[in-house]
């Protein structure tokens, strides 16, 4: 066995680290914040020994224009923050959705609004990561729910990111931060990494912001040859503003909603864990699937059919996936440390095909497999079964 | 300036209880201030350990309205609530002889970086204000990473001690006392904990000037200078009396040193017995030690040419 296969313990916090250096990133612009410290701190130590930069920014605001800076120049790159610090990168967000730049940008949730609770998990902020910038938009959002995949869904943002041109946001949470598990470095290390495909026409043909529903125009590295503007306004194909031009301004705006809503089935992941014969589907994602995979198995083990559907995507929103959910389970058990922010998206998306059971809590305390039990029990009683 | 004995009456802004650390400035500070502050204070903290550790639920230590701010905008809430008051004071509303005190605390994180526009803009509007920077050199409440305050050469989380980096920070501190002078307000000081009748002199001016003034108060740190609970006085003093820390105020444009020492010590003083400049003193850094006095003496002199300049354009 070589040294390499050994189980390490790692924080959640240190594998999005270690991630990001896999997935190429060389680029760090950050500012502390609790619970994402780690982050910076690890990238602090890292980045500089593999020619890569960190860069402690006064704050937020400027770290994700940092990042965007950067990425610009080729650089695959991220930021990481909590809930205030997201708050402050709202509008730079909407600037690289708009602008189309790779960057990726992980939120690791504590309980909000405002300062909120500084130290304890959260999933709040689930559809601030959809809808906090203004505007028509489209965004990749990933739900790690262990420290493993913190490795490999931060691999697998960069590479979302530089297939779709677009940030990508990890919603991690403070439990998943500071938790520590082992990993087998060694298999992760296997995870696909795409590099930034470069521009395949001459300088002279280089639209920028050509792409179509088919093909995404790489990003040139700002500063060479391939002379561009990059803009937040609404803009035509060679980055020029054209706010005056009302095809130009629905079709940029409508594009940029498809280039990834299009896309929804070839991004868009779930886990399912006992769904063959399941009457009841838990959805649960984040730190909350730990504890609903324990109530699956609680429920299996005295004969209820219960099974769990896990979102690693959870923007765009697995609507296709939870539609045959519904069409196959009467009832959808939703946890989350929010107040039904992901169980109103659920109604939307399965249109009463079956009914939505959402349980909360925002104390900042992680629910646990009981209270998920309790509710399954609820469930079973009211279609008639004994639980 | 009212006598010490009078000053030992006065209550406590902060009560005890609070759970910063042993032998942490900012206490001190606040402490000392507030006995200053002849009108009843409104204060307003931006996110950070004062705040933090002052104000744990269900718990506050304050004994006076205090408002946290998000971490960036103390000084822009605070200016709100100055600029209202003043709107209910002419509207009659409010007796115009009522007298308040209105001071924003923040640390360097939220005053030299993430809190400087908000500062700025409040400092250039002319507020009625104090605002009161407790630095202790870094992000000391998220776990000690650089800030643009923190020293030259100082280890920090995020300016680690490795093989590629052997010196710590690389990059001077920001000089904010005279940034802040540069905004041409009535009153701005740099004090020390260690000059107390100096600070408090400081406290009561910046208090008593209509208009925005400013305070930049050392604060020592054991845990982020990882020095000694009991030495944070005598650190204190040493910042002073190396220059590194020199006390001075710029009193409407005029600038006075308030403290000369006699014997400039050598700053390996101050560094030596703090953690996070353990490094300097390794082999190989010796250039780097040299330069962090270089620039001091550098710092030092041109203090004491702007005081010499300011005083012979009084004297004209």
């Amino acid at each position: 066995m070589s040294e390499k296969s050994i189980p390490r313990l790692v924080q959640g916090n240190e594998a999005i680290a270690l991630g990001a250096i896999h997935a190429g990133c060389r680029f760090y612009g950050g500012y502390p914040i609790t619970p994402s410290t780690e982050i910076a701190e690890e990238m602090s130590r890292l980045l500089p020994h593999i020619g890569g930069s960190y860069v402690q920014m006064e704050d937020e605001i400027s770290s994700i224009a940092a990042v965007i800076g950067a990425s610009l120049t080729g650089q695959k790159s991220m930021t990481a923050t909590s809930g205030p610090g997201f708050s402050l990168m709202q509008e730079n967000l909407g600037y690289a959705a708009m602008a189309e730049i790779p960057l990726v940008l992980v939120n690791v949730q504590r309980g909000g609004p405002s300062t909120g609770l500084p130290t304890d998990p959260a999933q709040g902020d689930m559809m601030q990561a959809r809808w906090g910038t203004h505007g028509e938009h489209s965004i990749i959002a990933l739900v790690p729910s262990t420290v493993a995949e913190c490795f490999t869904l931060t691999v697998e943002a960069f590479n979302l990111s530089e297939r779709y041109r677009t940030p990508v946001i990890i919603l991690s949470d403070a439990l998943i931060g500071h938790m520590r598990e082992n990993i087998r470095l060694d298999q992760l290390l296997k995870a696909k990494v795409i590099e930034r495909p470069q521009p395949w026409m001459s300088p002279e043909d280089y639209r920028p912001f050509a792409s179509t529903e088919r093909t995404v125009v790489p990003l040139a590295p700002i500063g060479t040859e391939y002379r561009y503007r990059v803009t937040g306004l609404v803009h035509d194909m060679s980055g020029s503003p054209k706010t005056g031009d009302k095809r130009t301004i629905e079709d940029t705006g409508r594009r940029l909603r498809s280039k990834i809503y299009d896309y929804r089935e070839e991004i868009t992941r779930v886990e399912m864990t006992a769904m063959d014969d399941a009457e009841v589907a838990i959805f649960a994602y984040g730190s909350v699937a730990r504890s609903a995979y324990e109530a699956v198995m609680w429920a299996r083990e005295r004969g209820h059919k219960v099974g769990m559907v896990r979102p690693i995507t959870i923007w765009p929103f697995p609507t296709l996936q939870m539609r045959e959910v519904a069409d196959q389970v009467h009832s959808i058990v939703v946890p989350e440390m929010n107040i039904k922010q992901i169980a109103w998206e659920t109604r939307a998306a399965i249109e009463g095909r079956a009914n939505v059971v959402s349980m909360n809590r925002i104390d900042g305390t992680l629910i646990a497999p009981g209270e998920i039990i309790s509710s399954l029990r609820d469930v079973l009683r009211a279609k008639g079964g004994a639980a | 300036m009212a006598k010490l004995k009078d000053l030992t009456h006065k209550e406590d802004t902060l009560g005890s209880g609070h759970r910063l650390c042993p032998g942490c400035g900012a206490s001190i500070i606040v402490n000392q201030l507030g006995r200053m502050s002849e009108a009843p204070m409104v204060v307003g903290c931006a996110t950070g350990c004062l705040e933090v550790a002052t104000t744990i639920y269900p718990y506050t230590a304050w004994n006076v309205p205090f408002i946290h701010s998000a971490f960036e905008n103390s000084a822009a809430t605070v200016s709100g609530m100055e600029a209202a008051y003043e709107a209910l004071k002419s509207k009659g509303k409010i007796p115009a002889d009522d007298k308040r005190n209105f001071v924003a605390f923040g640390g360097d994180g939220g005053t030299y970086d993430i809190g400087f526009q908000s500062l700025s803009g409040a400092m250039e509007r002319g507020h009625n204000m104090t605002y009161v920077c407790y630095d202790n050199g870094a992000y000391m409440n998220t776990g000690m990473q650089r800030s643009s305050a923190t020293p030259y050469g100082a280890a920090t989380s995020t300016t680690p001690i490795g093989t590629h980096a052997t010196a710590g920070k690389e990059e001077y501190r920001k000089d904010l006392t005279a940034v802040m002078a540069a905004h041409n307000i009535p009153y701005v000081a740099q004090a020390s904990l260690s000059n107390w009748k100096d600070l408090m002199r400081k406290a009561e001016k910046a208090f008593t000037t209509p208009g925005p003034a400013f305070l930049n108060i050392l604060s020592p740190c054991p845990r982020g200078w990882r020095t000694e609970p009991g030495d944070s006085i005598e650190l204190s003093r040493l910042a002073v009396s190396t220059c590194y820390w020199p006390i001075f105020e710029v009193d409407n444009g005029e600038w006075k040193v308030n403290h000369r020492p006699k014997n400039k010590v050598p700053v390996t003083e101050f560094l030596k017995p703090q953690g996070r400049f353990k490094h300097l003193f390794a082999k190989g850094n010796e250039k780097v030690l040299a330069h962090v006095q270089e620039k001091i003496d550098h710092d030092w002199d041109q203090l004491l040419w702007k005081a010499d300049f300011s005083k012979d354009r009084t004297a004209e």
